[in-house]
């Protein structure tokens, strides 16, 4: 779950972090108020994505007037997909320089990774491979923590001088934080280091893993919601992991690497595949339920039903699918492919309840409903 | 990692519905099951094992090689941490959606006690007419037959597909290597396929890798390495990015992960890849005629 720059740094400010001033703003009055409270100050897009800048999502403003204009600018943009409906109006800080700070899961390493550097406000992938001498980046054993030690280490050698020890105490505070909050990402660009000494986060991503949302309750409720169309939050609301698709060729089948190769397989014969939706390990018993979703989709043409059971009985699948198909009635073809456990049952069913002869060759029954979708 | 006949067995969560299924699957198929974890029923016994209250008190009670994990996403970490510091060799996790922190904590633990973990998110092992460890149909004659390709999948689904082609092409297995498909697994497409390059009874090897990550760049230099034929096939060619396709691991963001990106370092290192699973068992007859050819022109020389 995504957290935009608000919500990362209220969670931040929650766990004794010093933020800037600010308020969140849904119209140039509200950001014209908040700036006449706060003095000048700068006006940020708040959307779930990066490259805000560069896009035009931040402005400065001097004085409340210019506040208003800025947000009035900025509200309705629509930044990497995402609509603007809110700025965060911020005090602007005197800041002296700008650094990099994050904390993150790393599967090279299979630990967090803390990471640092003296240029911030750039991409960090261009950091690495322009300014790589910049870059501090230390794996911590999750065990034993990462502690004022620990960041003293990783920031030595750096130019920091004055600034080193409320870096390091950041750090140790943005670890803290990461662990805390189950965190996959903790990323401060730029972290600044103000006229007056003090660190302070100038802006805030925040990943936490959808993984561990059971327990992470306090802030669950802060995240920003993931953008689902209208089929994918009903396949959500059935706990079905339904994502939807430009094209126009149906896809049931069951487990994540066999569905994605479904829909590779329809790629490479010429069609377009109308979604992801598999419904293997304990939503095998859903086949009812997932094709009706799949059917739901007003671009459908044609129907792939691939099955490889394993763990997930084919037979029962297909039951399910056999269920739907009687109730739904559905106009558009199907092509069948089914293997592996319960399948003689499966494609007897197949066979006889709805009158289809399975594919012996999954390739085929592809082809076969890419050339219908035609 | 490659499971034997030898290895003895522990069932972490055996007494639930889908550890008594899978555990009388593993039973029946030859697997040496010698006992089963769950605290509120230790001193019972469960499909015929003994079943003690943690993994410590099996290996202080007879001992076991490898554990298999039925346990919940929440309950895992500790389950994991327990067949660690038993001593457990391996430890085969099953379970999906598990923090990836406390992952990391299994991980960690691993790392100090020497003991390999496969998965999270692992549909397990196959040495076919040996045992097997997980949730692959092993017992499936369309699908797993005794052989000398090696196959390392991501994915339970596909690899299955892919066992289930290569047996109608006329190719029983010498082992299925099932590695998981989250971001942070213990053992890595690399780590399985140094195993099977190193198995004897393994001539050639499928490799079924899917977007996101690196893992199968990393195995690139090893394919670069070996005489042993190496085919594949990389899921996920047709996903959009940013999308994780059911897998938390499969996921492209920016150029990281992508389909390009394996595809391109495989075939560098000499790995033919094809476009459909279809089409791996010819890809698979090519390469072994190739290297038939070879070795018989080797031993004309000699």
């Amino acid at each position: 779950m995504n957290f935009e720059e608000h919500a990362g740094k209220s969670v931040l400010a929650r766990a004794g972090l010093s933020v800037p001033q600010g308020r969140l703003c849904a119209s140039a009055q509200e950001a014209e108020a908040a700036a006449r409270a706060i003095g000048p100050v700068v006006v940020k897009a708040q959307v779930p994505t990066g490259k805000r800048g560069k896009s035009g999502g931040v402005k400065l403003a001097a004085t409340p007037e210019e506040a208003a204009a800025s947000a009035q600018a900025i509200l309705g943009m629509e930044i990497g997909g995402f609509p603007v409906a809110r700025v965060l109006v911020e005090e602007q800080a005197a800041i002296a320089r700008e650094f990099y700070a994050a904390v993150l899961n790393d599967p090279a390493s299979r630990s967090p990774l803390v990471l640092f550097s003296t240029e911030g406000g750039m991409d960090i992938e261009e950091v690495a491979a322009t300014r790589p001498e910049s870059l501090r980046r230390m794996a911590v054993d999750i065990r034993k923590g990462f502690g004022p030690a620990d960041a003293r280490r990783l920031l030595l050698g750096l130019d920091l001088g004055e600034a080193a020890v409320p870096v390091a105490a950041m750090l140790v505070d943005l670890y803290r934080v990461y662990r805390q909050h189950d965190a996959e990402l903790l990323e401060i660009n730029p972290l600044a280091l103000l006229a007056d000494g003090r660190v302070v986060p100038l802006d805030c991503k925040l990943t936490v893993d959808d993984s561990a949302l059971y327990r992470q309750t306090d802030i669950a409720g802060l995240g920003a919601k993931e953008p689902l169309s209208a089929l994918e939050e009903r396949g959500r609301a059935l706990d079905l992991k339904y994502i939807e698709l430009e094209g126009n060729v149906g896809v049931l089948a069951n487990g994540a690497g066999l569905t994605m190769t479904t829909m590779d397989v329809v790629s490479h014969a010429g069609g377009r595949p109308s979604n992801f939706l598999e419904i293997g390990g304990e939503a095998y018993t859903k086949g009812t339920e997932a094709l009706d979703l799949v059917l739901s989709n007003p671009g459908v043409k044609s129907l792939v039903v691939n099955f490889c059971g394993a763990f997930a009985r084919t037979d029962v699948m297909a039951g399910g699918v056999i269920q739907a198909w009687k109730t739904l009635n559905p106009t558009v073809p199907v092509f069948f492919s089914i293997h592996g456990t319960g399948e003689d049952e499966a494609v007897r069913m197949v066979r006889e309840e709805l009158g289809i002869e399975p594919y012996d060759r999954m390739e085929d029954a592809i082809s076969a409903a890419v050339e219908a979708a035609r | 990692m490659i499971v034997r006949k030898s290895d003895r067995v522990l069932v972490q969560g055996i007494t639930g519905k889908q550890g008594t299924f899978w555990t009388e699957q593993m039973q029946a198929y030859g697997t040496t099951v010698v006992g089963g974890v769950n605290p509120k029923k230790a001193g019972q016994s469960h499909c015929g094992v003994p079943i003690f209250a943690t993994a410590k008190e099996a290996m202080a009670n007879g001992g076991f090689d490898v554990s298999v994990m039925f346990i919940p996403p929440a309950a895992a970490k500790a389950a994991a941490i327990d067949a660690i510091e038993a001593g457990a060799k391996t430890v085969v996790c099953l379970t999906e959606h598990i923090p990836a922190h406390d992952v990391m904590e299994m991980h960690a633990a691993a790392a100090e006690h020497g003991t390999r973990i496969i998965g999270p998110n692992t549909a397990g092992i196959v040495t076919p007419g040996e045992g097997f460890v997980g949730i692959m149909p092993a017992f499936n004659p369309r699908v797993f037959q005794p052989g000398r390709v090696g196959v390392i999948s991501r994915s339970g689904s596909l690899g299955t597909l892919v066992c289930l082609n290569l047996v109608r092409g006329g190719h029983g297995q010498s082992a299925f290597l099932g590695i998981g498909g989250d971001p942070m697994i213990g053992t890595t497409t690399k780590d399985a396929l140094a195993a099977l390059i190193d198995d004897p009874g393994t001539d050639a090897i499928a490799l079924v890798g899917e977007i996101g990550g690196s893992m199968e760049e990393e195995a690139a230099e090893l394919v670069a390495k070996t005489d042993k034929p190496v085919v594949s096939f990389i899921a996920g060619r047709a996903s959009p990015p940013g999308k994780k396709m059911g897998h938390a691991g499969a996921i492209v963001t920016g150029d990281r992960g992508s389909y390009a990106s394996k595809r391109g370092a495989l075939e560098r290192a000499g790995a033919v890849v094809v476009d459909v699973p279809g089409d791996l068992p010819a890809a698979l007859d090519a390469l072994m005629a190739e290297a038939a050819k070879r070795s018989g022109a080797q031993r004309l020389a000699d």
